[in-house]
């Protein structure tokens, strides 16, 4: 059971008040109709499966019901960072 | 009966308080203090229970959680059976009714055995996959009967009279296990004001100091375990668990104990007590000093009864004040395997013999025991043992230096116990909970933790230190190292100074020779409670399992409810010689929660009964519960089903709410459709992103129906929203979307558009939603008040902001049956004054209360789809014959747009929405059946789609459904066939789902 520091609350609270949402990054075309069958597929189905660190998209669902990025070992569960929409991660695979 | 193995004094039970008990239906005393275990023990208990393969008689062989054998079902009473119980770690107390678990008839005379003896040798690993695999539809029965023959403990049958707490904990500092290592942590701790827990799974702290005659100071070690515990429990921020498992080490820190709070007392709990906590504590710091487990040796017929781990043995003696046998040979690679010779004569019974396999032992344990006179053989071992329910002797040869063959002929020894040491094992099982991955140590041949990412320090025999002082000083460097890292300054601990016992070089050797080779000599076992045996796992290796972690599994080892706690290490041992490899490179191995079993009670808590899910009602419970009505689960909300009146069944409740609402008016409780307030200036421009039709134009005191697509323009949702301001909207979700919803309006806000100023609440349960529904509601509204109600005035779709019944009242004139119906919102508390008032007016008007079953078949007389029913995510507006709620003029792409115009979505042939029509009028079909085109097809036949909503329509006098055909818009007045199970087929024509009033009048008027 992860302990996630919320960015927006500010606290650490219990795994049990947040939702994990995927991968992060995953931005939306700005010009859908220009992508081909093939990208809109891409965009909608194809994620990563990493051993090691991982970008991921949590919501505190429970809590203040705001989006956030979270860096994460997904072999070791470390969470390396937490970091709202918008930012760039710190720490990536390398 | 009489305690024959007691001795007269010593141990740390109270003879003064004599419990009674019962094993196999059979009466014995004990004394408080002891556990179920040495209590048997000291009443000459031999057999336990029978193997779970070969049947084979078994005796209790250690003194904790490593037990194997005595694993007892517990119980007085059918509700308070507990299967599982280790012996060795069950407390004794008056009035305890235990029982084995296999054996039949019993554990001493077993039917199974014979099949055991003479088919041991045919019972090689996989017996049982290679020998009942086929014919493959007989394994269900065939698994049963080896089951029952395995023998597991069983369940209950009644229900649990007792109940379990959750505790959520905090501290800085974690210490597992209360031995020496424990204790000098928590006392550093402690002392420098750490919030600390300590938890330890014995009744009483000390761990291996209980067992023991060491002395710290000068003096019994039990007097510095008193001390250090009195000082612990004077701190405020110190909890002290006794009877507290730590069985879980999660990610984070986060670890969970297993308190077993009543459980030394009686099977059942006292009045309004806890019969057992979870604590799930989160901790800064966790100190790990679980200590180390002894390892048994592997030699033929080494679990004959009477064979136990010497330290084992020890702690009968010193802790118990039992003997557990009259004669004892000691087998042994190390010093501390003659500690239990030493305890044995020091308790006045003979010591057949030290068996040491090293040429040249020298420590002062060895001395000791040459020095009362104790034979000591060196570079022999035990190499067999005789006896079938009780060793009767045993056999010792001369092994080779390297350990790998007899190397001299065969001495008879008599004895009735074996005592057995092959050096320790460290518990590392907790730290390998969180994948840290064990590292073998030649030094101390064992494993001990790896590296690890959480915030964890070991102690003492995890680490494989065994001597006493430095345990001691790895629990003060532990405890000093927690202190810092969680900001504190350290105080002064003075530890207290054991004698030095110098010790030879232990000897690294795991499986001890036969004069035969290994896969014709007499079983040796390697894992007991799985019957895994020296021979199987060379077995397994010769096949071709290579890696340890197909040997297990291949042979079952560790695979038992002790996970191979005594076996694994030998087993590994094992299978290195037979690979040629050194342990480290055939693997290593894992443990995984839970250290020990934990009970289903402890792990469910307080979540179950009433407790177990949230109830939501509306603010008219009460009124429908009064009414008698039927409720039906939609999400968590229960909601009114039906209304039956006296002397009707189900389908004439239905008829009856049905023909109400047609003929004259309804009300319906739809207050727990999801309502999420919108607000801001972007707040129409969101909408038009999210719904698939177009929000621009929507006007002020206006409502408007929306689908909501996914990317792949799959339907998720539906429901009307409504324009409140320009920048003020209420949205309405289907009951068990709301959450969902919300969750997806504001992810597409943070996460792709947070330049738009829109805001979302949910006002779900700020509202009652009462709707009156049929061509009288409109007078029965006017009753209620002064506003003008007129098709001019207040027309479909539009929203009013009135007074109703006296309250302030948002109506929304918009329609879900098809008739005229007003959708009365009011602040919650209001709801049941407005339904009661409705119900004073509407007497004259037949006002009819409906439920939910009502609602679908009124809908679907529409054919308005209800999303999550005739929907499951696979389906586009226009396969829903809805491209009417598709907007293609909208600049902006909205969710769902580029989905459903991919290839797939735009090809012929899709399944479509159509209504079905039954050939025979009176025939329902069954939701989800599959329609076929040619009824007379053999299996398997080509289906061409399904029924999704289907019921018997009042109204028309026929029967209705809608659901999907391939390419069905185009074959409209075709006919399909629903072959069902029992072999009938119901034809029936492709049709329009709208069965009722296709031009929308009855609800425009």
């Amino acid at each position: 059971m992860f302990h996630i520091y919320c960015p927006h609350c500010a606290e650490y609270r219990e795994e049990e008040e947040f939702h994990a949402a995927g991968q992060a990054h995953i931005a939306r075309p700005l010009d859908p109709e220009a992508c081909s069958d093939k990208e809109w597929g891409e965009y909608m189905f194809f994620r990563k499966n990493p051993r090691g660190i991982h970008h991921e998209l949590w919501v505190h669902a429970a809590g203040c019901r705001k989006f956030f990025n979270m860096t994460r070992d997904t072999q070791s569960y470390e969470i390396k960072e937490v970091y709202k929409i918008g930012e760039k991660p710190s720490v990536v695979a390398e | 009966m009489t305690q024959q193995n007691r001795l007269q004094s010593g141990g740390r039970i109270d003879r003064s308080k004599s419990l009674t008990f019962t094993y196999n239906g059979k009466q014995y005393k004990g004394f408080q203090g002891d556990t179920l275990a040495s209590a048997m023990l000291a009443n000459g208990v031999n057999v336990v229970s029978r193997s779970f393969k070969y049947s084979r008689p078994r005796g209790i062989v250690a003194a904790g959680a490593e037990e194997p054998n005595a694993i007892l079902q517990l119980g007085a009473t059918e509700a308070t059976q507990v299967p599982n119980v280790r012996a060795t770690q069950q407390e004794l107390f008056n009035g305890l009714v235990s029982q084995s678990t296999n054996g039949w008839p019993n554990v001493d005379t077993d039917v199974m055995s014979v099949l055991g003896k003479v088919g041991g040798k045919m019972m090689p690993p996989g017996f049982y996959y290679k020998t009942f695999m086929f014919p493959e539809s007989l394994w269900n029965t065939y698994e049963s009967l080896i089951r029952k023959a395995a023998g597991m403990g069983r369940s209950p049958l009644e229900n649990d009279p007792d109940f379990y707490d959750h505790i959520n904990q905090h501290c800085d500092v974690l210490i597992v296990g209360a031995g020496p290592a424990g204790l000098a942590a928590a006392l550093t701790a402690a002392r420098s004001g750490a919030r600390v827990i300590l938890a330890d799974e014995q009744s009483e702290f000390g761990g291996s100091l209980l067992s023991t005659t060491e002395k710290l100071d000068g003096k019994p070690a039990s007097e510095w375990v008193s001390a250090v515990t009195e000082e612990l429990r004077s701190y405020d921020d110190v909890m002290l668990l006794p009877r507290s498992t730590v069985n879980g080490y999660h990610d984070h820190n986060f670890v969970t104990i297993h308190e077993r709070c009543t459980d030394h007392l009686s099977d059942i709990a006292p009045v309004n007590q806890a019969r057992q906590r979870l604590h799930k504590v989160r901790a800064k710091w966790v100190v790990l000093a679980t200590g180390a487990h002894e390892r048994p040796l592997v030699y033929s017929n080494n679990d004959v009864p009477g064979c136990m781990v010497s330290g084992a043995v020890s702690t009968y003696i010193n802790r118990y004040g039992v003997v557990p046998g009259n004669e004892l040979v000691v087998t042994t690679t190390n010093d501390y395997g003659y500690q239990s010779a030493l305890d044995w004569h020091d308790a006045g019974r003979k010591v057949v013999a030290v068996v040491d396999t090293r040429a040249n032992p020298a420590g002062e344990r060895v001395d000791a025991a040459r020095q009362r006179g104790i034979n000591v053989i060196t570079g022999s071992a035990v190499i067999d043992v005789q006896g079938s329910k009780r060793v009767s002797g045993v056999s010792v040869a001369p092994i080779s230096a390297d350990g790998n063959k007899v190397s001299g002929s065969v001495t008879k020894l008599s004895t009735d116990t074996v005592a057995t040491s092959g050096g320790w094992s460290p518990v590392i099982h907790l730290s390998s909970h969180t994948g840290s991955r064990p590292i073998w140590n030649d030094e101390i041949v064992g494993f001990v933790p790896g590296p690890t990412v959480q915030k964890q320090l070991t102690a003492g025999g995890i680490n494989g230190s065994y001597n006493t002082n430095s345990v001691l000083s790895e629990g003060l460097e532990a405890g000093l190292k927690a202190v810092a890292e969680v900001g504190l300054n350290a105080a002064e601990v003075i530890l207290p100074i054991a004698e030095d016992v110098k010790e030879g070089a232990a000897m690294t050797l795991f499986h001890i020779p036969h004069v035969k080779p290994t896969s014709q000599a007499p079983k040796q076992f390697v894992d007991y409670q799985t019957d895994v045996t020296a021979a199987g796992i060379e077995l397994a290796c010769r096949e071709g399992f290579e890696s340890i972690e197909h040997v297990k599994r291949y042979t079952a080892m560790g695979f038992g409810t002790d996970q191979g706690k005594l076996g694994n290490i030998n087993g590994m041992a094992v299978a290195a010689k037979a690979l040629n490899k050194t342990i480290p490179q055939t693997g290593t191995t894992i443990f995984r929660p839970n250290y020990t079993p934990i009970t289903f009670g402890a792990i469910a808590g307080r979540n179950c009964g009433a407790l177990f899910d949230p109830k939501r009602y509306s603010a008219m419970q009460m009124w429908h519960v009064e009414r008698g009505a039927k409720f039906e689960d939609v999400g968590q909300w229960k909601r009114p089903w039906y209304f039956p009146q006296a002397g009707e069944n189900m389908q004439q409740s239905l008829d009856r709410e049905c023909l109400a609402v047609r003929d004259s008016v309804g009300i319906l409780d739809a207050s727990t459709l999801g309502k999420i307030d919108i607000q801001g200036k972007d707040a129409r421009e969101f909408l038009g992103r999210i719904y698939s039709n177009a929000w621009a134009k929507l006007a002020v005191g206006k409502c408007r129906y929306g689908l909501m697509c996914g990317e792949d323009g799959m339907v998720f949702d539906d429901g009307v929203s409504a324009c409140l301001g320009d920048n003020h909207f209420l949205m309405t979700t289907t009951t068990g979307g709301a959450a969902r919803v919300l969750e997806w309006l504001e992810l597409y806000h943070q996460t792709e558009w947070p330049e738009l100023e829109v805001y979302f609440n949910t006002v779900t349960d700020h509202w009652s939603t009462l709707t009156i529904s049929g061509p009288n509601s409109r007078k029965l509204l006017a009753e209620l008040t002064d506003y003008d109600l007129s098709n001019d005035n207040f027309s479909f779709m539009d929203w009013k902001q009135i007074k109703v019944a006296g309250v302030p009242a948002r109506v929304f004139r918009i329609s879900f049956t098809g008739e005229l119906t007003f959708e009365i919102n009011v602040q919650a508390n209001y709801g049941t004054h407005v339904w009661e008032k409705l119900f004073e007016a509407g007497a004259k008007y037949n006002l009819t209360p409906y439920g939910t079953e009502t609602m679908h078949i009124l809908r679907a007389e529409k054919g308005f789809i209800i999303a999550g029913q005739d929907t499951d995510g696979s389906v586009h507006p226009f396969d829903l014959g809805m491209g009417w709620c598709v907007s293609n003029k909208k600049p902006f792409s909205y969710v769902g747009k580029r989905g459903m115009n991919r290839q797939d979505c735009v090809r012929d042939n899709r399944k479509q929405m159509v209504g079905l029509k039954t050939k025979d009028p009176k025939m329902v079909i069954p939701e989800g059946a599959q329609a076929v085109l040619d009824p007379n097809e053999p299996i398997p036949m080509k289906m061409v789609g399904h029924v999704t909503s289907s019921y018997w329509s009042a109204n028309l006098g026929h029967s209705i459904a809608m659901g999907f055909i391939k390419g069905g818009l185009d074959k409209m007045g075709e006919t399909v066939y629903y072959p069902l199970v029992d072999g009938t087929v119901i034809e029936a024509e492709i049709c329009s789902p709208i069965f009722l009033d296709p031009k929308g009048e009855r609800q425009n008027v």
